[in-house]
């Protein structure tokens, strides 16, 4: 046995259907949720990062999970384990919401999309397997199909809209979070204005067979380049995007994790999801403590795990996602902090390689928001 | 005229006599990508050989930079701190990290000259 051949109690990794396509461009594939994906291309996160806030980058997320939802009521159905206004959303328009355990923890977040006859639902990938057996389980009046048939690509940037306006024009017309069914070249698609950077752009949920010539179609416009999973962490974070697993978790509620806005109105009343009891107590008398933005003092990025102490005291939380920010050109964190020190412009130190850096609680985003809201 | 030493974490020591500048790689750089951040050590600081000599911060990772050889500082590249991309765009050049007097130049004959670093690089991929 060779010291390179993989353990037997490891799966060999996954592919999407643009794996040929990301080793042809240089792509650096890594395991990410037991799939095979680029963290980046050869122009390296920094310049991916820039190129999608100044033009367009294209991301292959079909390591995510896809699931259409049919039956009598699905959005009532999915109500039962979600906060969110499900049933509210019109046809052609998309939710963020939350999967909740009983606690009031978080199980995984979602964008869910009223489809018309169906609902579409777009899954973290590490989640995705629980996420189905949760929702299998709950939802027994509900059909529960997964697309592993489908690529998710995401084209994100300001110049997203014009580029894909070029295949498909009905897109013009979209507004942040609209979602729509619509032929790109003769195939079918499904396409949301939404995606995970902050900027205006798309995801396309299309036929794994027709995803690489779609990928190749858009990154042959002059202003797409491909992105990586590198440069697709640095741009949520500076949107102020939570990732599962590290800023959200079922240790969090929606309340601790600043997320209150996803509870619909008519559910706060009706105190009728998962975990009702704890979220609204901690919606009435505010959480123990809250997930902020931080933003460290000179340029030593803060990671994920460093520990938050207040200024020359005591440990009082823990940096969730941290790193150097390309669009901010500096460091940026989240983490939790005790409620009475959430207020942006609060000190705290943070505790890298034993030293204290000082640090802000400062609003999020850390860059302002451009989605194409119309 | 200094000797070219390099070490198996990447790092490159050009001796002379006493005397050695101490930086990383261009093999390192690139799989580090882009810098972001550096601290390298104070004047007057004493290292032992393998001991963290200073920090190298990229887009995606935290790293260290061990002391290749035992010594005294001599002098941190202060310019790193506003300037670290010049990691990327100089590593064996500009780019160096420190300055160093060595206590013990017999730990040089465990280093990898260029040759045998170059093979080793090609071992890697």
């Amino acid at each position: 046995m060779s010291e390179s051949a993989a353990s037997p109690s490891e799966p060999p990794l996954r592919t999407t259907p643009l794996d040929a396509l990301h080793r042809e461009l240089g792509g650096k594939m890594v395991p990410f949720a037991g799939y095979a994906m680029p963290v980046q291309y050869p122009a390296g996160v920094l310049k991916e990062h820039l190129h999608t806030r100044a033009k367009a980058g294209l991301f292959d997320v079909s390591h995510m999970g896809q699931v259409r939802l049919t039956g009598d009521d699905p959005a009532g159905a999915l109500e039962r384990i979600v906060p969110g206004a499900i049933r509210a959303v019109k046809p052609g328009r998309q939710r963020y919401t939350l999967l909740l355990n009983e606690t009031g923890g978080i199980l995984d977040d979602l964008m869910v999309a009223n489809a018309g006859d169906h609902l579409f639902a777009v899954l973290n990938a590490a989640c995705k397997a629980e996420d189905i057996a949760h929702l299998r389980a709950h939802l027994t009046d509900v059909d529960l199909v997964e697309l592993t048939e489908h690529a998710l690509l995401a084209l994100q940037g300001p110049a997203a809209a014009a580029v894909l306006e070029t295949l498909a024009p009905e897109v013009a017309t979209m507004r942040f979070m609209d979602a729509c069914a619509l032929e790109i070249r003769g195939v079918p698609c499904f396409v949301t204005r939404s995606g995970y950077t902050g900027e205006d752009g798309f995801e396309i949920s299309v036929p794994a067979d027709a995803a690489e010539d779609l990928a190749r179609t858009l990154l042959a416009h002059e202003d797409v380049a491909p992105i990586g999973l590198g440069a697709r962490d640095s741009l949520r974070l500076e949107a102020g995007l939570c990732l599962y697993g590290s800023d959200i978790d079922t240790t969090t509620t929606p309340i601790e994790a600043d997320l209150a806005w996803t509870l619909g109105k008519a559910r706060r009343e009706a105190g009728d999801f998962p975990g009702a009891e704890i979220i609204l107590e901690q919606l009435r008398d505010g959480p123990g403590r809250k997930r902020v933005g931080i933003r460290p003092e000179g340029r030593a990025p803060a990671r994920a795990g460093t520990p938050i102490h207040a200024p020359g005291g005591e440990a009082i939380g823990v940096v969730t996602s941290g790193g150097f920010g390309p669009t901010v050109e500096g460091p940026v964190a989240m983490g939790y902090v005790p409620a009475p020190l959430a207020a942006p412009g609060t000190e705290l130190d943070l505790m890298v390689r034993g030293r204290a850096l000082p640090a802000r609680v400062v609003s999020l985003p850390f860059t302002p928001p451009r989605q194409h809201r119309g | 005229m200094s000797t070219l030493y390099f070490t198996e974490d990447h790092e490159w020591i050009a001796v002379d006599g006493d005397t050695a500048t101490v930086g990383i790689t261009d093999y390192a750089q690139k799989q580090l990508g882009d810098v972001v951040f550096v601290e390298v050590p104070e004047a007057g600081k004493t290292l032992a050989k393998g001991d963290e000599a200073a920090v190298i911060e990229s887009v995606k990772a935290a790293s260290e930079v061990y002391a290749p050889v035992s010594g005294a500082v001599i002098e941190g590249n202060a310019d790193l701190a506003d300037a670290p991309a010049t990691v990327n765009e100089s590593p064996m050049d500009d780019g160096w990290f420190f300055k160093m007097t060595l206590s013990d130049t017999s730990e040089l004959d465990d280093l990898m000259d260029q040759e045998a670093y170059d093979s080793f690089v090609a071992g890697l991929d």
